[in-house]
């Protein structure tokens, strides 16, 4: 019989992800619980955190639990139900932008048409009312927009190989100026009563919109914690070859992601002209830096595999109550913008010396 | 004889973990010391000590008797201690030129001055023996082995030479490589300049070493000079203890076919590979680097292309369209390059073993549910992984537990062919031994097992048949009692093999053909 090599047990150092600010150290020693793997693993004692709860998108939650608390003690309006209802329907159509840019960035790549496609899908929505086409075509064939122009990002990236920041580029010029040509740059009024009443409504008192947007959420959530697809799209983002290797059909994850991206911008669309009652042909412009700024607040990277579709929603509701405080504390909107900028920063930063930690203690 | 660089009592923590405890090791001109020792054994930490990366908790650090109190590298490196790391640090896109005197580019006014850096680094390359290579040379377009001559050229340039220190320079290489590399060691031990040498390659140490420094678990096991060591002394030096048979018993029966590939053709024109193996026998297959051997495994596992040929599975035939063709016919391929070609770094211990396996376990497109993860444990905890816990990070284990997880990755996918390219690439001595005997258990249990190893004496202590390739053909099979030399000659194609080359060997004996591969 050969010998078996063993080794004495080593101690390992590993690091437990926490909110930005906590007090307590980061470094927590494991000492080997399985000596022979013929005993049962000891239950290993140790303290439940907020990031073993939230994950990645704990910071976020944190700021977004401190920004609420500061504007309620600041402004009487703040929580008033008139004030968190248009909060939530200025978030709500952000927040599914940034749930889909969301997916393409778990894959390590980037999708910088949203904003113009969201602005293409809404005005084209808009015009096919005002022509008298009824409202369920209309909405379709809008999202229908959406979703197409996003599988030919990802046939782009897929199959002609261009890189995604380009592929996306190319696709952000393309819609807008389809948008621009078709309605003369000119504002679509006219679309039906009913129409507007799917982004203006309420359920129980709670704005439609918010309800669409959670439940967008909550889908993501479902599909990239519990479904084979969802764990695909995290393998992509880490190392696409491997990924391959592993049996992951990469390119179809990969086009499938800019595709729901798509989709969810054409769905933007569509409510923000249901909510403003017009197709407007410049709406949408910039939305994809806030959209990719929401995730990064929440917890995302730019280099693929981390995030979560909570922390994306999170990072939008972050960038919303900000605005939205800043108008009730008659705060310049210009001080909002740099604010907005340190806090993708500090984000960042924070996510670094994590990073950074873990490498040196690793080593 | 005088030591140039003396560390005494070195130690290193960090956080709680004791990367170093009391090392000494002493440096001098003329003679190479060897670093011997298995991963995590603090060789990496010392090295960054020395080089001023690292800055050391406790312990004196001398250059010529002259105490050093606050190393930073750039100090280090005026101070003349240079070094050459396995990760090469040249900068691909540029040219050799530039790359020779990055952060020092002879210059007028912020312009380069092209005629001066032209013939500093003619002068430069002359001294290494690439008189061959144009100066203005795009840095990617040379061999490995070409880059490391250029990185010991730049380190060279450097305008006080005391100390280098070589970190696995030859990990990248082949044998006729590194044999040219440690010519060249050689000749700057004539120039008096003091080495340190770190290598998984324990004969290396044998043929370049004056002296080893043995380290383990952080402190020093012994030291003296080699001639004092056989190989057998120095890895019981190393894992603390003796080790009898790094290999398990070759007596297997092969069974039934397991894996059959006829009139393979990666290539038009490229010549026909038949192979096969048996379900219970471990099939060795050597050659050259860029004989075409990782690429052979890649075709037969659907990842790259071929032009012609059957592959059958335990007896049915199956067409190579991709990976999940394969993975689901029942073959696994753990690749050469863990970390470009087989770890999601970012994705925990478990998510990397059962990634090939969530399709086969989900119901409409759910994951998995408990039961895979088990099993996906029981197979960790029975190829002995060692981690925390098997939800940290894949990248937080070292390259031999790493190397656990992605067989335990196919093992969950229930394979009836395994291929292994280079199983032990960058992986310590107690490590090899572990996984050469899983992969004996694995033949036992009657898994058809293919290895690709560059290391020879690994493929002949595996395998009971082996399949030499040269120049992407099968140039002959051995049988698992041949010898270094019967492989060699086979590989390379000079006279002496028993079995005579099918045809005229194409390539000069001991010169590399063209890499095909990665």
């Amino acid at each position: 019989m050969p010998k078996l090599i063993w080794r004495e047990p080593i101690e390992t150092t590993t690091i437990v992800n926490r909110p930005p600010g906590g007090a307590e150290p980061g470094l927590a020693t494991v000492p080997k619980a399985r000596e022979a793997p013929e005993q049962p693993a000891e239950p290993r004692r140790r303290v439940v955190t907020l990031g073993d709860i939230a994950g990645r998108e704990s910071g976020g939650l944190v700021v977004l639990l401190v920004a609420v608390g500061a504007l309620t003690l600041a402004s009487d309006e703040f929580l008033t139900a008139n004030n968190l209802a248009n909060l939530a329907r200025q978030v709500a159509i952000f927040g599914i932008i940034a749930v889909g840019e969301l997916l393409v960035i778990l894959t390590a790549g980037i999708d910088l048409s949203v904003g113009s496609v969201l602005g293409l899908t809404g005005a084209t929505t808009a015009q096919l009312l005002v022509a008298g086409m009824p409202i369920l075509p209309s909405i379709l064939l809008g999202v229908g927009i959406g979703t197409a122009l996003g599988i030919v990002n990802g046939l782009l990236v897929t199959r002609a190989l261009l890189p995604p920041f380009i592929a996306t580029l190319g696709m952000l010029g393309i819609a807008r100026g389809m948008v621009l040509l078709s309605t003369d740059a000119q504002t679509i009024q006219g679309v039906p009563e009913s129409f507007q009443a799917i982004a203006n409504g309420t359920v129980l008192g709670i704005p439609n919109l918010l309800i669409i947007a959670l439940a967008v959420t909550a889908v993501m959530w479902f599909v990239l914690t519990r479904t084979v697809f969802g764990r695909y799209i995290y393998a992509v983002g880490s190392n696409p070859e491997s990924a391959r290797l592993a049996g992951v059909p990469v390119r179809l994850v990969t086009v499938s992601v800019y595709m729901i991206s798509g989709m969810l911008a054409g769905l933007g669309g569509v409510l923000l002209a249901s909510r403003l009652g017009a197709g407007i042909p410049t709406a949408g412009t910039g939305f994809e830096l806030s959209a990719i700024a929401a995730c990064v607040i929440g917890g995302a990277s730019l280099f693929g595999a981390k995030g979560s579709a909570i922390g994306a929603f999170t990072g939008a509701l972050i960038m919303g109550v900000l605005n939205n405080g800043g108008n009730l504390l008659a705060i310049n909107a210009f001080y909002l913008q740099i604010a907005i900028g340190v806090l993708i920063l500090v984000a960042v930063g924070f996510d670094q010396l994590n990073t950074r930690r873990s490498a040196t203690s690793g080593g | 004889m005088e030591p140039v660089v003396e560390l005494r009592d070195v130690s290193k923590a960090f956080g709680p973990v004791q990367a170093l405890s009391n090392v000494s090791l002493r440096l001098v001109p003329g003679q190479v010391n060897c670093l011997a020792g298995e991963n995590g054994a603090g060789k990496s930490t010392l090295i960054r000590v020395l080089t001023g990366a690292l800055r050391r908790d406790s312990g004196t650090y001398e250059i010529d008797g002259q105490p050093v109190t606050t190393p930073t590298p750039a100090h280090m490196r005026t101070a003349g201690i240079q070094a050459v790391y396995q990760e090469l640090s040249l900068l691909p896109h540029l040219s050799v030129e530039e790359n020779l005197f990055m952060g020092r580019l002879p210059a007028r006014k912020g312009i380069i001055a092209r005629t001066r850096l032209r013939s500093h680094a003619r002068k430069a390359l002359d001294e290494v023996g690439l008189t061959d290579i144009s100066p203005a040379t795009i840095v990617e377009r040379l061999p490995a082995a070409t880059r490391q001559l250029v990185e010991i050229a730049k380190v060279l340039t450097a305008d006080s030479v005391k100390v280098i220190v070589f970190d696995e320079p030859t990990t990248a290489l082949t044998e006729a490589e590194s044999e040219r590399l440690l010519q060249h060691i050689r000749r700057l031990r004539e120039r008096d300049i003091a080495m340190l040498y770190v290598t998984h390659r324990l004969e290396e140490m044998f043929e370049i070493g004056d002296w080893v420094t043995v380290l383990r678990d952080g402190g020093l096991s012994e030291e003296g000079p080699i001639s004092n060591y056989d190989e057998d002394r120095l890895i019981t030096a190393m894992v603390g203890r003796e080790i009898s048979s790094l290999y398990p018993e070759t007596h297997r029966h092969a069974g039934t076919p397991a894996l059959r590939v006829r009139g393979l053709r990666r290539f038009e024109n490229s010549p026909a590979i038949d192979l096969h193996v048996g379900s219970g026998e471990i099939l060795g297959i050597g050659g050259l680097l860029g004989s075409g051997r990782s690429g052979l495994l890649l075709s037969i596992f659907g990842a790259s292309p071929i032009v012609a040929g059957e592959v059958e599975v335990a007896g049915k035939s199956v067409k190579p369209s991709g990976p999940r063709t394969m993975m689901s016919a029942g073959v696994g391929l753990l690749t050469e390059d863990r970390k470009v070609l087989g770890l999601l770094p970012q994705l925990s211990i478990r998510e990397n073993v059962t990634i090939a396996s969530l399709r086969a376990g989900s119901r409409r497109g759910l994951l998995p549910g408990r039961e895979q993860v088990e099993e996906a444990d029981r197979l960790l905890d029975s190829l002995r992984l060692r981690a925390g816990s098997y939800a940290q990070p894949v990248s937080t284990l070292s390259g031999g537990n790493q190397q656990k997880v992605l067989l335990a990755r196919w093992l969950l996918t229930k394979p009836k062919v395994l291929m292994f390219d280079e199983p032990t690439k960058g992986i310590d001595v107690g490590a090899k031994g572990e996984l050469y005997t899983i992969i004996g258990d694995l033949a036992a249990k009657g898994l058809g097992i293919i290895v690709v190893s560059s290391y020879l004496p690994e493929l002949l202590g595996l395998a009971d048949r082996i399949l030499v390739l040269r120049d992407g053909a099968v140039a002959g099979e051995l049988p698992g009692s041949a010898t270094e030399e019967d492989v060699l000659h086979l590989a390379s194609g000079t006279a002496g093999a028993e079995t005579p080359p099918t045809r005229e060997p194409t390539v000069a004996p001991g010169v590399t053909p063209p890499t095909q591969e990665e």
